[in-house]
């Protein structure tokens, strides 16, 4: 049963880090058109222009060379190899680009398409590479990761639920079964339904909130612990903040799971086999 | 005040024997407030099927079992509880909880049916009077005698005051000498105004009685008399 309830809460979680996660790649993930050093920065701007006209085009970003080797000196000015290196390629490398992003992943075709039929000649001259394909399938990967992830995680956790109630299930149709005649007497003076199935139906309820408190000690240590690392990988996505800050979402939903669990297996073996 | 209407019990094939028992077959009979019934019959007559249509606890195949016009076995199961409260039952086997005292397992009847501490601790000393166990207030049903067993389970079922008591086979596991004790109190159970419904083969305690006897032959009601006498 802990082990459903770990799975429901980190399906709570997974929704809403992929989403986390998704609009920090599609925050970065966009087009760079870069341009031959002899490209005027009218020229480029007239582009951008147009660019700005196609419908999926969120917004274009005018990086000019000077900007781009600011940008470069400012990331990376606690690298000596970097730095040495580019005294030594001496003036300035960098190309001018615009960074294009649209709303969507799957709208970036048509600003390639754009680039690559409809801008007139003169201006597709002035392009030194368009720095798009390497992204798009960081872009797909992450999309079928997380679509498949949460499928796996749903079938998963039906599949444990089933486990645990049977679990559960079988702790109180043993319980029953130990208790025979006491239940038996207790029907034989009268005792009200309620009264016998009410122990039952407690234990089970019981069973679902320790399971509950086992499941989100063991979900705080792996926030914990992972929280960094994760960190380290996607800046911008702390998962230990995130466990604090849904502390009572997370509380709700392993509670109402495991109670939910622990009374469903409960009332089955009650009406299996407490006969009133 | 209980009455059968032409009922017939038939276990079906899970039965020892492997074909449908027909346990009871078109039983029609009546008890009034305050009678003395005896039920006899060979082992195998029906007996214990038809307490325990009587408390519900299985259903007839056919046919009605009515309580002061109540049928039991049509109620709704929630109200199952409170038709049980107004019947006393005795076993053979006496179905005592093991592990309470003779104390508990009488005051434990009083905590199901939800009375309260006052009434349990002024209550069940005094039944245990009247079956005569206040010496072994305090001990576990193994410390007890087999007629000191059935005596407390005799308590057991008067504690809630029930308009009827059941004994089936009461005596069944007993001597003679234990055996005419536990009939005693249930004579001096019936003088103080409940009815009483006692199942047994034995055949001097009915002749004892002068009692209205039931004699079941293979499910069937073969005789029914006023002072009528243990003939097989
Ligand atoms: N739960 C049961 N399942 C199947 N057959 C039963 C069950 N209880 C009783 N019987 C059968 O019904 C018949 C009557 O049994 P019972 O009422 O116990 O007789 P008695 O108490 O007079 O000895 C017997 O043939 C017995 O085998
Ligand atoms: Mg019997």
């Amino acid at each position: 049963m802990t082990m459903t309830i770990l799975l429901a809460t980190s399906l709570f979680l997974f929704k809403d880090i992929s989403q986390i996660l998704i609009s920090a790649i599609r925050e970065k993930a966009d087009i760079s058109v870069y341009f031959k050093t002899a490209a005027q920065e009218e020229d480029i701007l007239n582009i951008q222009g147009e660019l700005s006209k196609i419908p999926e085009v969120k917004d274009v970003e005018y990086v000019s060379k000077e900007k781009a080797l600011e940008d470069f000196i400012q990331r990376h000015k606690d690298n000596q190899v970097l730095m040495g290196s580019l005294e030594e390629v001496g003036g300035n490398p960098f190309l001018a680009a615009l960074n294009v992003r649209a709303f969507e992943a799957s709208q970036y075709q048509a600003v390639v398409n754009f680039l690559d039929a409809t801008l007139e000649p003169v201006y597709q001259n002035l392009i030194e590479k368009v720095d798009y394909y390497q992204r798009k399938p960081v872009i797909e990967r992450i999309f079928a990761l997380t679509s498949g992830a949460g499928k796996v995680g749903i079938s998963l956790s039906i599949v444990l639920a089933i486990v645990a109630i049977l679990v559960a299930f079988n702790t109180i149709r043993l319980a029953i079964l130990n208790q025979a005649e006491e239940i038996k007497i207790q029907r034989l003076v009268g005792a009200s339904n309620w009264f016998i199935r009410g122990p039952f139906l407690v234990q089970g309820a019981i069973s679902g909130i320790i399971s509950t408190l086992i499941s989100l000690l063991i979900f705080a240590l792996i926030c914990w612990f992972l929280g960094p690392k994760i960190e380290f990988l996607f800046s911008g996505l702390n998962v230990w903040k995130f466990f604090t800050g849904n502390f009572f979402t997370i509380i709700l939903i392993q509670l109402s799971t495991g109670i939910l669990l622990g009374a469903i297996s409960s009332s089955i073996a009650i009406r299996k086999y407490l006969k009133v | 005040m209980i009455k059968f209407q032409e009922v017939t019990k038939i276990f079906p094939t899970n039965s020892p024997n492997g074909y449908p028992t027909t346990a009871l077959d078109n039983i029609s009979f009546e008890i009034k407030p305050k009678e003395f019934v005896s039920i006899v019959g060979r082992s195998g007559a029906g007996k214990t099927t038809l307490l325990r249509l009587l408390m519900a606890e299985e259903k007839p195949t056919r046919g009605q079992v009515f309580i002061d016009g109540l049928d039991i076995h049509k109620i709704k199961p929630g109200k199952l509880p409170a038709v049980r409260r107004r019947i006393g039952a005795v076993f053979q086997d006496y179905k005592l909880l093991p592990s309470k005292t003779a104390y508990e397992n009488v005051a434990y009847v009083m905590e199901v049916i939800g009375a309260d501490d006052l009434e349990i601790a002024r209550d069940v000393p005094e039944v245990i009077e009247i079956v005569g166990l206040t010496e072994r207030t305090n001990n576990f049903p193994v410390e007890l005698s087999g007629g000191e067993k059935q005596r407390l389970s005799i308590a057991r079922a008067l504690i809630h005051r029930p308009e009827v008591i059941l004994a089936d086979e009461p005596t069944g596991n007993l001597d003679p000498y234990n055996t005419s004790d536990i009939i005693r109190l249930l004579l001096k159970i019936h003088e103080l105004g409940t009815t009483v419904v006692l199942s047994t083969h034995n055949k001097e305690i009915i002749n004892k009685l002068g009692k209205r006897v039931i004699t079941l032959e293979n499910g069937k009601i073969i005789r029914d008399e006023e002072e009528g006498r243990f003939i097989l």
